[in-house]
């Protein structure tokens, strides 16, 4: 098998690509170091269109790593590095001339611990588009607030109370809340770690619902230590480990019938 | 033998105790630890705590009791009329009997001899000795201080023995108590959680302490000035020169103090705050690791340098330097070279006390920033915030709560200082809207009216803890509401 020559895999790629929707966000040979602890070596990753691409793999791997260069939230670490390309539709965004507040409205962030600011509802959701001037009155502001709110599937919940603290709410209502300030300032790529971590299985299955739902008119990466919720959201998985990408391909086929043997080991929970 | 070596020889004791004590729980044990409650060395602990507590307890009441005791017995060998003398005498004797029995202690034979043949008198010999007596040796003042003395060392030895009996007892006694079984590191702990509790009660009952006795001095205070007078009045002078003098009570108006106290404070935090704000701002936010090792210490440094010190600063150097600097603009917007800013003004000593608390706030507010969860700046930073916007709709909102208790710390710390206030503000109680003059605080009263040799029966001196408490209940006030909000500020992200 691993005889196969090499432009009968190029086919076989090209082939899987052509029918693949376009690629929105792409890494090549991205390499990241903290101080002289190198914690990504060579990950060459697509993230396309409209799906949802799940980073798997055990703890310490560089999930949330790869992720996190992705919208250049590394650069606030003292002692981080990256090296490599990695492009946004096309262009690179470590390209000096590029300005991160920008790419990071466009390539927005919901964390593993769901952390709204000690705000209320309202303005934890219309800090965003305030930032960025999006909205030119209050009624444009409202209608900001709750169309996100209601993407996110928690306006129905909060609406008798958009007025007080966000930090009041239940665990997986503060993720929603999170998820709906991110979406408030219309990014592109949505990027999740672990967003579920910290909530019980209904919140989970919500939230996991709205990832779905906001697949149609986001691009979603999504890190996730749960195999049943990468076969659930995701359409493509990619495995990490030790630092490098072992295996990257459609979800469906990844979990059934994976190419690499710690694949196969990490998902029948043999290791990690 | 005295008192300390007691103690030694106690401690010696415990010493012993502690080894037999785990000597002996080994054994018993079989030299198998698990077959133990405790480990050995709480064994050990727990004899010499036996050892030692009861017999230093009773070494610290003998101390207390006995020289009441025996005072007590040598007054009722007075001769009559000495005891029908007023309180205030009594004490004077009794002193002067204690230091003749000291001297009288280091008397040689032939010192006695001497003494006995009248060759010298005994008030001579004894300065010769180096203890001074006040005032002449009346005839029966010997005859009770060798009673005293003869009291005393025979106290001494009775201590002595009782104290370190009690100590081998008590060695014994847990020695023997020593079994495989016996819970020996509850009782260890019970002993120390006891001690700590008598540490953090002792600085409580202190404070209530204090606070009692200056409440019976204000009261005396307001048995001869209405409070209404005190709180309400707008004029300070409480006429010393004529203090005695029936009609002569002087006017104690608080206010003109509160506001220059008030005043002071006011412009000292106008200082302190912007600049130790935008200090902590930038240790926490943007300088480096490096630079933060270096500068944080070095400006808590600054909060480490004498109040006084920056006194001399303000009278020597900043105080001189407005001034002249006023007379210049005068001069320049009127042609007329005169000075509007006085050296002692309330400005002066506002700008020096305003630099004084400058390493407060900063490091208190940077700490307090550097606390806030650093989930807030990434969600922040995440959407698309700049750093700075971060810092001022995200961070700063989030740590204003525990800003403002810091700032209210700080502000009580204003209000108590005096050093800066003497040397910088002067000394002069006036009531006056203008920064430009000298005015007072109440603590620079506090001190005016408590120096130099006075009783406190007066109300000029009296007034001092009128002042005193109600500057306590101001800043207790403060530093309550101070926590109150820090505590509130510390559930918000939990
Ligand atoms: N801020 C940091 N400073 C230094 N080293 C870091 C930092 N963050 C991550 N690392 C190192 O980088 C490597 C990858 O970490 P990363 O957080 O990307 O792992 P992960 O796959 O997300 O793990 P998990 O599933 O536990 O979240 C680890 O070895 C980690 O120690
Ligand atoms: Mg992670």
């Amino acid at each position: 098998m691993n005889m196969m020559s090499e432009a009968a895999v190029e086919a076989a790629v090209g082939a899987k690509t052509t029918a693949q929707p376009p690629i929105k966000m792409q890494g090549r040979l991205v390499n990241v170091s903290y101080g002289d602890n190198q914690a990504l070596f060579d990950v060459d990753l697509d993230v396309r269109l409209h799906q949802v691409t799940a980073l798997i793999g055990p703890s310490g791997c560089g999930k949330s790593t790869f992720l996190r260069c992705l919208n250049r939230m590394n650069d606030t670490i003292e002692g981080c590095r990256v090296k490599g390309s990695i492009t946004l539709d096309g262009a690179d965004i470590y390209d000096p001339s590029i300005d991160v507040v920008e790419l990071r409205a466009n390539v927005g962030m919901v964390f593993q611990k769901p952390n709204p600011f000690p705000k209320t509802i309202y303005e934890n959701v219309a800090y965003g588009p305030r930032i960025h001037g999006l909205a030119t009155g209050k009624a444009e502001m409202d209608e900001i607030v709750e169309t996100s709110l209601r993407k996110a599937g928690l306006f129905e919940e909060v609406k008798d109370r958009l007025h007080t603290a966000g930090t009041g709410l239940s665990g997986g209502q503060q993720q929603r809340l999170c998820i709906a300030r991110a979406i408030a300032v219309s990014p592109e790529v949505i990027l999740m770690d672990e967003p579920c971590s910290a909530l019980d299985p209904i919140a989970t299955a919500k939230v996991e619902e709205l990832i779905d739902e906001l697949r149609v008119n986001y691009t979603i990466v999504i890190v996730t230590h749960s195999m049943q919720q990468a076969a659930r959201v995701s359409q493509r998985t990619a495995m990490f480990h030790l630092g490098r990408l072992v295996e990257e391909g459609a979800t469906d086929k990844m979990f059934t019938n994976p190419d690499d043997q710690r694949t196969q080991d990490y998902i029948t929970g043999r290791y990690g | 033998m005295n008192a300390a070596t007691t103690i030694v020889i106690v401690l010696c004791l415990a010493a012993l105790g502690y080894v037999a004590g785990r000597l002996r729980a080994n054994r018993v044990a079989g030299n198998v630890a698990s077959s133990l409650h405790s480990r050995s060395g709480y064994y050990g602990a727990f004899v010499a705590i036996f050892t030692a507590l009861p017999s230093l307890f009773v070494l610290a009441a003998w101390l207390i009791v006995s020289p009441m005791v025996i005072n007590s017995q040598v007054f009722d060998s007075l001769p009559r009329e000495i005891q029908a003398l007023p309180d205030t005498d009594h004490a004077l004797q009794m002193g002067k009997i204690n230091s003749i029995a000291q001297g009288l202690e280091q008397l040689t034979p032939q010192d006695e001899a001497r003494l006995k043949s009248g060759a010298v008198d005994m008030r001579s010999l004894l300065g010769e000795k180096g203890v001074a007596i006040a005032g002449e040796v009346e005839d029966y003042m010997p005859a009770a201080a060798r009673k005293l003395s003869a009291m005393h060392s025979a106290s001494g030895l009775y201590r002595t023995f009782v104290i370190i009996l009690l100590a081998a007892v008590g060695l014994m006694w847990s020695w023997i108590q020593i079994k495989p079984r016996m819970r020996a590191r509850n009782s260890v702990e019970a002993v120390i959680i006891a001690g700590l509790m008598l540490a953090s009660s002792i600085a409580i009952l202190t404070t209530v302490g204090i606070v009692l006795s200056m409440v019976s001095e204000t009261y005396r205070f307001f048995t001869s000035v209405p409070p209404l007078e005190f709180f309400f009045g707008t004029v300070w002078d409480p006429r010393f020169a004529a203090a005695g003098a029936e009609d002569s009570a002087g006017q104690f108006g608080l206010i003109p103090l509160l506001a220059g106290t008030l005043y002071i404070a006011f412009v000292a935090m106008l200082v302190a705050v912007p600049i130790g704000l935008y200090a902590a701002i930038y240790m926490s936010e943007y300088a480096g690791q490096r630079l933060r090792s270096v500068v944080k210490p070095l400006l808590e440094v600054l909060a480490g340098i004498p109040t006084i010190v920056y006194g001399f600063f303000a009278l020597t150097t900043v105080g001189p330097f407005l001034r002249d600097i006023s007379a210049q603009i005068h001069g320049l917007a009127f042609g007329e070279v005169s000075s509007f800013i006085q050296a002692q003004s309330v400005l002066t000593a506002g700008l020096v006390m305003g630099i004084m608390l400058i390493p407060f706030v900063s490091s208190l507010s940077d700490d307090i920033i550097t606390a806030v969860p650093q989930a807030m700046r990434d969600g922040s930073l995440g959407l698309g915030a700049t750093h700075s916007e971060t810092i001022r709709r995200v961070i700063f909102p989030a740590a204003l709560p525990g800003i403002v208790g810091a700032l209210l710390l700080t502000a009580s710390r204003a209000i108590g200082e005096t050093m800066i206030v003497v040397l910088a503000a002067g000394v002069a109680a006036r009531l006056s809207l203008n920064p430009f003059e000298p005015m007072t605080t109440v603590t620079v009263k506090i001190v005016n009216q408590l120096t130099g040799d006075l009783e406190f029966t007066s109300p000029q001196t009296l007034v001092a803890f009128a002042l005193g408490i109600t500057l306590f209940v101001i800043t207790l006030c403060l530093n309550f509401y101070a926590l109150y909000i820090v505590r509130k500020y510390r559930e918000a992200y939990e």
